[in-house]
């Protein structure tokens, strides 16, 4: 063998790695970091850090996702409340029943506009409650009105409506349920069990950090607090572990993609747990922890039977309203920020939609047995 | 042209016509494997010579035990995956043997709750500890001092106090780290949130100075030698006893730009020093989060070692759990 033969082969191979690595490069580059500009805003005292950080790019992209549908035109009042006027009226009694048909009309095109009435009703008589949606709907009516009259500290004077979570859809687009088995406990027999991480984390941000942040947390009330907040060396009062840590950061990662923020929209980031140094904004998603908890086990959870009956949906609304609700385990579809926020700090931006909606506030708390109608 | 073989990625190789056996080894010793042979394209990046190589007794014994941890690691993170192939290939980065759940304390937990992990922390321990015996015995072999012994040990001191040293301390093998590849990334965020975030721990802070600084100090050192290989500047070992040109330049070039110099010598020892320290003072660093400060900005505030920032709101925001005594 040559020299010059030994040194050609050399330096093809040198070429083709060279040439292999830098579109290996180029790929890295591309798919993962974003394309500028990124704007940072100040959002706290100088030199601590405290800042927004967006893409305008991709805020004008998302914009669509939160508009709010067209006003349902206001109508003048009838004189007559809908408890005399129609028959079956059990939380909506005390509103004139002009208005409680404009709110019929509006509820259509928030939940079921391609369904349309039929999704809830029987057509031959519609104050019968046999459509298992009905009763669903009266409930989620309640819920609505405890959210904006219990939960101000959350919903502040915007408050919600159907559309808030419904988004023209029967079932909410971001919805969680217990995960299967396999995904849980991925082992069998002997193996070791991921303890509920170590795989793609589509709810921490594709981390490897817990897939299921929302049981602990937004269902049950396990202790989110890991941090050490009150002396540097109070050993032995805190036993909070490492691991924990990551089920709290998993469902911080869960708060930053629902309202499309950083860490330090809320967090002062040079002690995470310290409530003097936060912003006003964390005290508002602290109770929406709570108001998230208490939705899914007051109003959702207890709705499950009647989704066990009917797992696709009613038969009545046809072949576009069979989506599930349940999930994979027979557990009913339930809420976290997502739902409502879809990435936006404020759920459509802050749009103030309740005002146009006053109807909403004269919805009856008085209990209505939840299968009354259910024969 | 004649020290052009000197340097990575140059043309020419020099090299004897057979590969070197090395000095005869001392009675009790295993014999080398191979003879030794000369590959082209390690004489570009180094010395063209591949072996032969000294495996014996401890060198065997450490990949014997680290493959075992290989095993068990890889079994079970394949295992994680249903057995797919596919999925372990795509997933790989995010697969993990976890530590016990923290309620098993210091006990020998099942298998599949942390038995394994233990297993795999023992049997990859072992292993790290035989090669250093390994790398201390072969250079007491060849007459060297044990400097590279002793440096590997630093490293071996934090890996030690992060998977044994404060787990047992702890009271907890909960406190270990996964063996993963984002896993233990995810538990080092996790880590520094718990305590109160770990930048204003001072040995941390050290551990990155030594980090830093051992590379400034390499691109300082190597530079410099490069500068003046034109004059034969990378015969160190001949300029500690007669100092030439090359050195004399070198020293002047850095008298010249800050007024001070290293010597031949002391410059390995400024470089071995700053990266044993790094992960010395580290090490210290992880052992006292937990076992002695419980939050490391408090800490600081309190020492005086961190401000106390203005807060985003005149006056601050009050915990609400107290507010609302929920």
């Amino acid at each position: 063998m040559s020299k010059k033969k030994d040194f050609d082969l050399v330096s093809t191979v040198g070429w083709t790695a060279t040439a292999v690595l830098g579109v290996a490069a180029a790929f890295y580059l591309a798919s993962t970091f974003e394309r500028p500009p990124v704007i940072a805003i100040q959002w706290g005292p100088r030199g601590t850090a405290m800042e927004l950080v967006y893409n305008p790019r991709t805020v004008v992209r998302e914009l669509p996702r939160h508009a709010v549908p067209p006003k349902e035109e206001e109508v003048d009042k009838s004189g007559i409340p809908s408890r005399e006027a129609y028959q079956n009226v059990q939380v909506l009694g005390d509103l004139d029943s002009a208005e409680f048909l404009r709110l019929m009309n509006a509820l259509t095109a928030w939940v079921s506009p391609q369904q349309g009435c039929n999704y809830c009703h029987n057509p031959e008589n519609l104050a019968d409650d046999s459509v298992y949606t009905k009763v669903v709907a009266r409930k989620m009516l309640q819920m609505t009105k405890v959210i904006n009259e219990s939960w101000q500290a959350h919903v502040g004077q915007t408050g919600v409506t159907c559309w808030t979570c419904h988004r023209g859809q029967p079932v909410p687009a971001y919805v969680w349920a217990t995960e299967t088995p396999q995904a849980e406990r991925r082992t069998r027999g002997l193996m070791a069990t991921a303890a509920g991480q170590n795989t793609v984390s589509t709810a921490a941000g594709l981390s490897s950090l817990p897939t299921d942040p929302f049981t602990p947390f937004l269902l049950e009330d396990k202790q989110i607090r890991v941090t050490t907040t009150w002396t540097p060396m109070s050993l032995g009062d805190n036993r909070m572990s490492i691991k924990q840590a990551e089920w709290t950061y998993a469902l911080m990662f869960h708060f930053s993609a629902a309202t499309g923020a950083n860490c330090t929209f809320c967090h002062n980031s040079q002690n995470f747990g310290k409530w003097e140094g936060s912003t006003p904004q964390r005290v508002t998603a602290w109770h929406g922890i709570y108001m998230t908890r208490a939705m899914n086990n007051d109003w959702i959870e207890p709705l499950t039977p009647l989704w066990r009956e009917n797992p696709k949906g009613p038969p009545e609304a046809g072949a576009a309203a069979a989506l599930a609700r349940l999930g994979p385990m027979g557990d009913a579809l339930k809420i976290n920020c997502m739902t409502c926020h879809q990435g936006a700090h404020k759920p459509m931006l802050g749009a103030q939609m309740l005002a146009d909606y006053p109807e909403l506030n004269a919805v009856s708390l008085s209990p209505v047995p939840l299968r009354a109608a259910m024969r | 042209m004649p020290l052009e073989y000197q340097n990575i990625f140059t043309r020419v190789q020099v090299h004897g016509p057979a590969p070197n056996p090395g000095v005869p080894l001392p009675p009790g010793d295993e014999p080398r494997l191979g003879k030794g042979t000369f590959v082209h394209l390690f004489g570009r990046f180094g010395e063209a010579q591949l072996g032969p190589i000294y495996l014996g007794r401890l060198g065997l014994l450490s990949i014997v035990c680290g493959l075992i941890a290989i095993v068990i690691i890889g079994l079970n993170m394949w295992a994680s995956v249903n057995w797919d192939p596919i999925q372990f290939v795509r997933q790989f980065f995010w697969l993990a043997l976890e530590p016990p759940p923290p309620h098993y304390g210091l006990r020998i937990p099942p298998l599949q709750d942390g038995g394994w992990w233990l297993m795999a922390g023992f049997f990859l321990t072992a292993s790290i500890l035989l090669w250093w015996l390994r790398t201390y015995r072969r250079a007491r072999a060849l007459g060297m001092g044990t400097h590279v012994a002793w440096a590997f040990a630093a490293a071996i001191w934090l890996y030690l106090v992060l998977g044994f040293i404060r787990p047992v301390m702890m009271g907890s093998w909960g406190e270990a780290v996964p063996f993963g590849i984002f896993p233990h990334l995810d538990w080092t965020a996790a880590f520094s949130i718990r305590y109160g975030n770990l930048f204003y721990n001072p040995f941390h802070a050290l551990s990155i100075v030594f980090l830093y600084g051992s590379t400034l100090l390499f691109a300082m050192h190597g530079a410099t030698v490069l500068a003046v290989s034109r004059y034969g500047g990378e015969r160190e070992l001949d300029q500690t006893i007669d100092r030439g040109t090359a050195y004399e330049r070198a020293a002047l070039f850095w008298r010249w730009c800050m007024g001070f110099n290293a010597t031949s010598e002391s410059i390995h020892r400024w470089a071995w020093w700053f990266a044993v320290l790094t992960p010395l003072t580290g090490g210290i660093g992880i052992l006292l989060t937990g076992t002695v400060v419980d939050n490391w900005y408090l800490w600081a505030v309190k020492h005086g070692f961190a401000p106390m920032y203005e807060p985003v709101v005149p006056g601050g925001i009050a915990d609400p759990l107290l507010a609302a005594g929920r």
